[in-house]
């Protein structure tokens, strides 16, 4: 009894572990290629995390990672592959600041406004790769890779020049109309300095992060405490036997992809709500893309992805660090995102294997004893 | 097992588009390159496929640029009238690029000559940084520079919101925005604050002077004019100046003016296939020199001059832009580079650092024109060494203001 719960702790800490020294050596290797010394780049990363504004950036960048996550994550449960959040998280904030500037609404009811056409923009769009799988049987990577080209290059590379903010010189800006300040989410370094010392040099965590931990409740209740959820799993595990079970697959994709949209759709709302307040030339691409590596290392868990999504945001904001003290270049971080992914992807795979012939085992010895 | 599989193939998927998107050098690739290529990866790639010999211009280049700047420095020297030698200062200078950073031959590395050349001759410090891909940490780069330097110096226009925010943040440190003017227009034109500068360049000036070279150069009275990037008003600025200067000299000339795409999609300073083939129409539609301000897609004009030049066997020209682009174009297309519109980051850059070391950091917009020598156009390889004079007395004229170049075309 007591060895094997020990046996399956250390099968389910294997894989992380082995991931992350197999990273670790082969970032050090990389290091020492590029002539850098891993142990000072190693320290610096370090040495910056543990500072309060530092924690500050992680957090502030490891949300919007978070919820990428999740909505790519919904979609994976039940072997959707959104490969599309990229396209739907842009659409959506190019289109909650475009009509979020255009209202005029009281404090706090301006926020959620705009919160809610993300969600409808992301949802409908994603919900369109949905349609086209359910009626003419398109694969939703082939229709959400394209979906996202027509989303940037498209809808929005169309629309941005007609929705530039106009300035009093007659010139145009570089992004859309800001949104008035009822729509913009306070800051939570108010409920942080309870805890720490004042928040210096600008840092303001961001209140999205409070978004952020309710998408994680409640991807977590709907997937693992949900009738629909369970569905939704089973549909992932054995399409066929949930099918006979009785679960309608048309009406399920439809759902899955339209949920993950919602949730994408959600993505790009730090820029939006609490830094520049429009959608503009600096707005944050490429974070649909980091969503699906986010649910691939945290494997679709709830608690996983935010340890994942950690990760990668540490990796990010100490991209600076180190190419300002010289320990590295910021091509680095980007080299090591890569190998952690694979290692983490390689390593759960090995073990899964292992696992498997343990149980294969394990039930030839029981058989084998019953006989 | 067939979940796996699936999972497995997808993430490949994943990474191959992430990897392209943060290619954006070839062309074939999912479309999905192009917001990161907008953001300016593709200069990393150039960089990396750079040969020995580009290397080796390259650094020929910086050399020449010290000697440049020299001279220039003297000069400054001479016109302030001070009889106190250069400041020095041994703080350190935040420099932080968009992305893509050092090594793309033209914008970017002449901000860096500059810091190089303050390094020397200054005796300060500095710290470079650029963000990562997605854009995301521009404002905290900005901030970890503000931690450690006086002077943070932020090369493009799209730092100006984060520049505005960080700067009120950090009111003992000095910000400069390159291709900025950092200005409220909202509010009479006046500094943001007391602590950020705009570096801006008077382009059509610089571009007034290569087009009256391309019409005293040209024999088929037609010059083409390839923009990068339309609708945001500085590429204008490039093609405005470029047609005065041609019409100052020939009022008859015929000039064919193409922009590769349109704001807000940045992907024509990163399409040298796509200037090929605009620049191959216009040279076989009798256009004899063509000038280019597309950024990284030049390369593609300098092709299509080659090509169009060895398949017709009477040679066509190209103008280069920002930098010295004889010095930095691959060695088989310099001979087709008549000259090049000189942007000078470096000096900007310079003299900013200059000022803060002397103490005399001013807020509010400074603009590089033809009087000192911010812009202007470069002579190596000598094909303009005959035209020389006549350019030179138009820029005696500008700086006189007996010509106003307009900035609108």
């Amino acid at each position: 009894m007591n060895t094997s719960w020990t046996r399956r702790l250390v099968l389910a800490l294997a894989a992380p572990v082995s991931a992350f020294v197999f990273a670790f050596l082969l970032s050090s290797i990389v290091l020492i290629l590029s002539s850098y010394n891993p142990i000072a780049a190693y320290s610096e990363m370090i040495n910056n995390a543990v500072k309060l504004e530092s924690i500050i950036d992680m957090l502030n960048e490891a949300t919007p990672l978070y919820i990428s996550g999740v909505a790519a994550a919904i979609g994976f449960r039940m072997n959707l592959f959104n490969i599309g959040v990229e396209g739907q998280y842009q659409l959506a904030a190019f289109a909650a600041a475009v009509i979020g500037a255009k209202v005029v609404l009281p404090n706090g009811l301006h926020m959620l406004f705009v919160m809610g056409v993300a969600m409808i923009v992301g949802g409908l769009y994603s919900g369109l790769a949905g349609l086209l799988k359910v009626t003419r049987g398109v694969n939703e990577v082939i229709s959400t890779i394209m979906l996202n080209s027509v989303a940037t290059l498209g809808i929005i590379a169309g629309l941005f020049p007609r929705f530039l903010e106009e300035k009093a010189d007659g010139a145009v800006g570089l992004g859309t109309t800001p949104l008035a300040e009822t729509a913009w989410i306070p800051n939570l370094n108010g409920v942080v300095q309870i805890f720490t010392r004042d928040i210096v040099k600008g840092r303001k965590l961001t209140g999205i992060l409070v978004v952020a931990i309710v998408v994680g409740i409640l991807y977590h209740l709907f997937i693992n405490r949900s009738r629909l959820g369970f569905d939704v799993r089973a549909t992932g595990m054995n399409p066929l036997a949930a099918k006979v079970g009785g679960v309608p697959s048309k009406k399920m994709i439809l759902l899955a992809m339209g949920l993950s949209g919602v949730v994408a759709g959600l993505v790009g709302l730090p820029d939006l709500l609490s830094k520049s307040h429009s959608y503009d030339q600096g707005f944050t691409k490429l974070r649909g893309f980091a969503g699906i590596a986010v649910a691939l290392l945290g494997r679709n868990h709830p608690g996983g992805m935010v340890g994942a999504a950690l990760l990668f945001a540490f990796l990010n904001t100490s991209s600076g660090v180190l190419q300002i003290s010289k320990t590295a270049s910021s091509e680095i971080v980007t080299i090591m995102q890569g190998i952690i992914l694979l290692a983490a992807v390689v390593a759960y795979q090995m073990v899964a294997q292992v696992r498997q012939r343990e149980e294969i085992k394990a039930a030839s010895e029981a058989t084998g004893a019953n006989a | 097992m067939k979940r796996s599989w699936r999972l497995l193939l997808s993430m490949l998927a994943a990474f191959a588009l992430v990897a392209a998107a943060c290619g954006g050098g070839s062309d074939d690739v999912s479309t999905d390159t192009t917001e990161a290529a907008a953001d300016g990866e593709g200069e990393a790639m150039e960089d990396e496929a750079m040969t020995d010999e580009e290397m080796a211009a390259m650094e020929d280049e910086a050399m020449d640029d010290e000697a440049m700047d020299d001279e220039e420095m003297a000069a400054m020297e001479d016109e302030a009238m001070d009889d106190e030698a250069m400041a020095t200062g041994d703080f350190n200078v935040g420099l932080t690029f968009d992305v893509g950073g050092r090594g793309d031959q033209s914008f970017n590395d002449s901000a860096a000559a500059g810091i190089d050349l303050a390094e020397s001759q200054i005796g300060i410090s500095s710290s470079e940084a650029e963000p990562n891909a997605d854009g995301s940490n521009r404002a905290e780069l900005l901030q970890l520079q503000a931690d450690n330097s006086p002077l943070v110096i932020a090369v493009g226009f799209l730092f100006e919101n984060d520049v505005k925010t960080v700067a009120g943040d950090n009111p003992d440190t000095n910000f400069a925005v390159i291709d900025s003017p950092m200005l409220d227009f909202d509010n009479g034109a006046t500094p943001f604050a007391d602590n950020i500068a705009g570096l801006t360049f008077a382009e059509h000036e610089g571009s007034f002077l290569v087009g009256a070279a391309a019409a005293l150069k040209s024999e088929t009275g037609k010059i083409g004019f390839i923009g990068g990037v339309s609708g945001f008003g500085l590429i204008e600025k490039f093609e405005a100046g470029y047609i005065a200067g041609a019409k100052a000299v020939n009022p008859d000339i015929e000039i064919t003016s193409s922009y590769i795409t349109e704001f807000p999609d940045f992907d024509g300073f990163f399409a040298p296939d796509r200037a090929n083939e605009i620049a191959s129409a216009m040279y076989e539609g009798g256009a004899d020199i063509i000038y280019h301000a597309a950024g990284g897609s030049g390369g593609g004009l300098f092709e299509a001059a080659k090509s169009v030049s060895e398949a017709s066997g009477s040679k066509v020209w190209a103008i280069g832009v920002d930098s010295d682009q004889y010095n930095t174009a691959d060695d088989e297309v310099k001979e087709y580079i008549l000259t090049s519109m000189l942007k000078r980051v470096d000096v900007a850059v310079f003299q900013i650092i200059h000022a803060q070391a002397a103490g005399e950091f001013a807020a509010g917009n400074t603009v590089y024109d033809l009087s000192v020598d911010g812009v202007g156009y470069s002579t190596t390889g000598g094909f303009v060494d005959d035209i020389v004079d006549q350019l030179e007395d138009f820029k005696a004229q500008i700086i006189a203001g007996d010509i106003v170049v307009p900035t609108e075309p």
